[in-house]
């Protein structure tokens, strides 16, 4: 029995999925575990797995192209079988939707399971959504060797219209914008310089993880009833703690203030569980567990690998796995259970210069804290002013989870440890 | 220019203008009988209504007309046609849709037209072209002329008010029309007295202030005189007459209709038969003995052998160019 | 050159052609003695006489046939309808008998009569005395339909109509009848067939014709202020139509909006917007959008008949979307 290929859910949050790179072509024989394509979730590039063994055929997605979850993109049919005999669908499992976690598994679970079809689709050869625009403007696009794909209309319902195509010069013999070549690494569009072009701007449309990221935080902000409480930490004795902790660590790796604000925070967040928590709709989740989400930026947007039970890790241990996590973050190499599961997360914009920000809550998180950054400033002290290094620290959370006194109290005993990190080890 | 329509000249004589008559009543017998057949055959599409039985009113009403005159009828006038002089021969390629039809293919039989002989139609619409007759008679009068204008049409077009609205201005403006009514009792299958509140027609002239004449449709010499007179009224006062001629069709309304049956007897129709038109003209000849059987059988002969070279000339004749679809929709 | 009124445009037209062919005259309810139901033929009988300027009786289908009857006699009758309203009655004679006889005839019987009177709406005339025919006449092969919008249009398109040898219907408007114009003086004959661009423009092309060039121009105008340069193209000839000038707009300006008097089903915007899609494409920037009457019986009500009437505001409303601006 022939076995269908969907357009499967590589990550709890993913709706439709682009496919980088096919690593089969039709009429390869295939393996159960064999990689049969590259596809970009809306996080990461994730393997896509045969099931069955066989030989593909009925590719009917092409490099390049976004198709929705739990559409039908090949089929795998089993040896001797002829092609057409009718596809099995595997048992499918409800498909999760958006903003919601999978409950507790996230730590533990394999490669999540095939996603629901309500109808297997005929395969077409083109399923891609066809794109609108005017007639005019396609005629532009045309003459001017544009690719439609690129642009985002400005006319109803996205419609590419022709001032979207200002700047285009019709008739000129243009050398066609390039679509990015589904290499193996990350195919992000990227922001073009004005000298490449010569236009005076150019439209990219959203990738996978720009969406989500727009998604996301205007759920978050839209909904969410943010407020932000703020507080000048003074560094100096985490800032000397620092020094001779990487003095002690060498070329070992460095340890960084984020690294002791994340400590910091996982352990007082063990002593306040109410910051420690999920909104969930009719109830509130209060995580015995800590795990910090830590804010990386990559490079056109934001994501946040996840340092689990970060309370009970060491300085050195948070600071290699961010920077790991961090790393493989940038080249879209993260799993899915490395950016999902926090209860907490950080988001640090010091190395920019940044004093202090607010910043937006990832639900169904019940807090962020921003981190600004470290600075000498003039501090009055007994009588006196010193030159301290300074840090400020802002706390949005969820009003709906944690009440204005109870997240004083939570940064209160965050800036009390920052203040003096030896009592971090108590 | 001479034509079979010349009208009775003071010297011809009235046994000369019967035998006239006869044989073009034998003519149009001939060859709606031959339609008939080429209808059957599928030579011929679409509607065609015969004039068989009818044949004396065109006969003796043509007779009393000049060259000049307008003629005007209905979708059942192939009978005047012929009788006006159309050639049977454009006639016969018209029923076919052939390109040498009078009018080139493109009316077929309900829409004969014949500019030069003023036969000016040839029109599907139950009393439609009752009004163009009064614009004709309006063109004759606007020019000074003493010309008139036959118009034809069926008692049930009596009813539609196109009827009323061209006699009452045919009688206000004093226009030249003779509006002949052929009466032959029944619309498609309606008996007239089933949907006429007045069953005479004649009887509506008088709404009009119209001159009127109830004539024998079944006697070619009556309808002769009886147009005459009409045809009189109009040169010299400019007048319109309505005239009633009583007449009988044998066959259905049209080639899709039955003879009898739904709306008539058999009995009723093989007791009009009797009343032959064509048979009373040749009997009234035979007994003045200006006709017999073996003269009558050479007419027949002869008609025939038009008729049948209408055929022929139908059938060897090419359809109408494609381009004729788009051509004659406007004046170029 | 001289100003002149719609209506004297219209009666300088008839006197023109009466007294350059004897074949022509005019026919119709009140345009002798009465001077005209709408003081169209004033004067006419006096200088013609009774047998070229014909009061009728109220039989449109009637006197319709007789007109037609006439010009298949030679003659060139102006068949004056009091109204287009009225003129359903005549419509067989309209469509069964002007538009065919020359065809079904093979070309033999040509009919040279023109049919005209007031077209559309005028003030609270109420449903059955304020329809636009347009359609329906258009939509018939043998006939040409022609709605001029000027005095000057007014005249030319009238000579034209009755030197023309096919039927050819002119729909005039109340509302236009006293409206002021440049009329140039003698042989002054618009082809039928042309359009007019009443005013010239680079953003959006405004297609109108009849009562609806006045609002199209206004809203020109308006458009003008807020930074768009509208084209305004004054249909004239409904059938047949100016595809090529049609065209030649809406490739400049890349967006059109079509206004007209009549109910938007079927009307004659569908056929402007069938050639605009067809011929123009690839110059589209916008979907063609139409300004019409709303497609409800003419209601009595002053407030009313306004909501159902186009005008300036919804063709400038109509012209900012397919800009783009709201």
């Amino acid at each position: 029995m022939a076995t269908t290929v969907f357009m499967e859910a590589l990550s709890p949050t993913m709706e439709e999925g682009r496919l980088v790179k096919w690593h089969k072509r039709e009429g390869d024989a295939v393996k159960v575990g064999d990689t049969l394509a590259e596809v970009e979730t809306d996080k990461a590039i994730m393997d896509l797995q045969a099931r069955a063994d066989g030989m593909l055929r009925q590719v009917s997605v092409a490099e390049g192209q976004t198709v929705p979850v739990g559409k039908e993109i090949a089929v795998i049919v089993a040896p001797g079988e002829t092609v057409g005999a009718a596809p099995v669908a595997p048992a499918p499992a409800a498909t999760t939707g958006s903003g919601k976690r999978e409950a507790g598994n996230v730590a533990t679970a394999p490669a999540p399971p095939p996603v629901a079809v309500a109808a297997i689709p005929a395969p077409t050869t083109a399923d891609a959504a066809p794109i609108k625009a005017s007639p005019l403007a396609r005629r532009i696009a045309k003459e001017a060797g544009v690719d439609l794909k690129r642009l985002t209309g400005s006319g109803p319902g996205g419609r590419v219209i022709r001032r979207d195509l200002e700047g285009v010069a019709v008739g000129r013999e243009a050398a066609p914008v390039a679509v990015p070549a589904p290499a193996a690494t990350f195919p992000v569009s990227r922001v073009p310089s004005p000298e490449r072009t010569g236009a005076p701007y150019e439209d990219v449309p959203l990738t996978q993880i720009r969406k989500t990221i727009a998604k996301r935080l205007a759920a978050s902000l839209g909904p969410v009833p943010h407020y932000f409480l703020t507080t000048e930490v003074d560094m100096e004795r985490a800032a000397e703690a620092r020094e001779a902790l990487n003095r002690e660590l060498g070329d070992e790796g460095r340890i960084s203030f984020n690294d002791i604000v994340v400590k910091a925070a996982a352990l007082a967040l063990t002593r306040h569980r109410a910051c420690n928590a999920w909104f969930q709709d009719d109830h509130i989740r209060y995580w015995n567990e800590v795990h910090v989400g830590v804010a990386v930026a990559v490079e056109d947007g934001l994501i946040t690998p996840v340092i689990r039970h970060a309370d009970r890790k060491s300085l050195r241990e948070i600071g290699l796995e961010t920077h790991d996590l961090a790393q493989r973050a940038r080249n879209r190499r993260l799993r899915p259970e490395e950016y999902t599961g926090s209860t907490f997360s950080v988001s640090n914009l010091g190395m920019f210069d940044i004093d202090q920000f607010t910043a937006v809550i990832n639900p169904p998180e019940a807090a962020i804290l921003a981190v600004g950054s470290v600075a000498q400033k003039p501090v009055v002290a007994d009588g006196a002013i010193l030159a301290r290094r300074r840090m400020r620290l802002t706390l949005s959370c969820d009003h709906r989870v944690i009440d204005g006194a109870t997240g004083a109290v939570f940064l209160k005993t965050l800036k009390q440890m920052l203040e003096n990190p030896l009592a971090m080890l108590l | 220019m001479a034509t079979a329509t010349a009208q009775p000249a003071k010297d011809e004589t009235l046994l000369e203008l019967q035998r006239r008559m006869l044989r073009q009543m034998l003519l149009v017998r001939r060859f709606e009988e031959k339609a008939a057949e080429a209808y059957a055959l599928g030579k011929i599409g679409g509607f065609c209504h015969l004039y068989i039985g009818q044949e004396a009113v065109a006969a003796g009403s043509l007779a009393a007309l000049r060259d000049d005159d307008y003629v005007i009828g209905s979708y059942r006038e192939h009978g005047q046609a012929l009788v006006r002089g159309v050639p049977a021969n454009a006639v016969m390629a018209e029923l076919f849709g052939k390109a040498t039809g009078c009018s080139r293919g493109k009316g077929g039989s309900m829409h004969l037209f014949d500019a030069g002989r003023r036969f000016m139609g040839g029109h599907g619409i139950v009393g439609g072209h009752i009004p163009l007759a009064a614009g004709l008679g309006f063109a004759i009068k606007y020019r000074g002329g003493d010309q008139v204008c036959l118009c034809y049409f069926g008692e049930a077009a009596v009813n539609i008010g196109a009827f009323h609205e061209a006699l009452n201005m045919a009688s206000v403006w004093k226009l030249p029309i003779i509006f002949c009514c052929e009466n032959n009792r029944y619309g498609m299958g309606t008996a007239f007295e089933r949907v006429a509140a007045v069953t005479d027609v004649v009887e509506h002239a008088c709404s009009y202030d119209m001159a009127a004449e109830l004539v024998n449709g079944m006697d070619a010499l009556a309808v002769y005189g009886a147009t005459e007179r009409a045809a009189e009224r109009a040169r010299k006062t400019g007048h319109p007459t309505l005239l009633e001629v009583r007449t009988y069709r044998f066959m259905g309304h049209s080639m899709s209709d039955p003879l009898h049956g739904v709306y008539r007897t058999k009995e009723e129709v093989e007791e009009q038969k009797k009343r032959d038109p064509i048979s009373q003209l040749a009997l009234k000849l035979k007994e003045e003995g200006a006709l017999d059987d073996a003269a009558l059988d050479a007419l027949d002969a002869e008609v025939r052998a038009v008729v049948e070279a209408a055929v022929q000339f139908a059938d060897q004749s090419p359809d109408p160019d494609l381009a004729e679809l788009t051509s004659h929709v406007l004046v170029e | 050159m001289p100003t002149l009124t719609y209506r004297d445009a219209l009666n300088q037209a008839l006197r023109e052609e009466m007294q350059r062919d004897p074949g022509v005259f005019l026919m119709g309810e009140e345009v002798g003695v009465y001077q005209g139901a709408y003081k169209v033929s004033r004067g006419l009988l006096e200088e013609f006489g009774p047998m070229r300027v014909v009061d009728t009786p109220i039989a449109e289908l009637g006197f319709a046939g007789v007109g037609v009857g006439a010009a298949m006699a030679g003659l060139r009758p102006v068949v004056e309808f009091m109204t287009w309203n009225f003129a359903v009655l005549a419509l067989d004679q309209i469509v069964n008998s002007a538009a065919k006889i020359l065809y079904e005839s093979g070309g033999q019987v040509p009919i040279p009569i023109v049919f005209r009177g007031p077209n559309g709406a005028a003030l609270q005339l109420a449903a059955q005395h304020s329809q636009a025919w347009e359609s329906w006449l258009a939509h018939i092969p043998g006939l040409k339909v022609v709605a001029p919008a000027t005095p000057a249009d007014a005249k030319g398109l009238l000579k034209a109509a009755i030197r023309d040898d096919n039927p050819v219907i002119v729909l005039e408007g109340e509302m236009l009848y006293n409206t002021k114009g440049d009329v140039p003086e003698g042989e002054h004959v618009v082809p039928i067939g042309k359009a007019d661009v009443k005013r010239a423009g680079t953003d959006v092309t405004l297609i109108c014709h009849s009562k609806t060039v006045v609002p199209a121009l206004k809203a020109a105008e308006q458009l003008q202020e807020q930074g768009v340069s509208a084209e305004v193209v004054d249909l004239r000839s409904l059938r047949p139509m100016d595809e090529e000038s049609l065209v030649a707009s809406v490739v400049k300006t890349n967006r059109c909006v079509v206004a007209e008097e009549g109910w938007p089903h079927c009307g004659i915007g569908a056929q402007v917007v069938d050639i605009i899609q067809r011929e123009a494409f690839d110059s589209l920037d916008a979907p063609v959008l139409r300004v019409t009457q709303a497609d409800v019986p003419m209601p009595y009500n002053k407030q009313l008949e306004r909501a159902a009437k186009p005008s300036a505001e919804k063709i400038v409303a109509a012209a900012r979307r397919v800009c783009y601006l709201d």
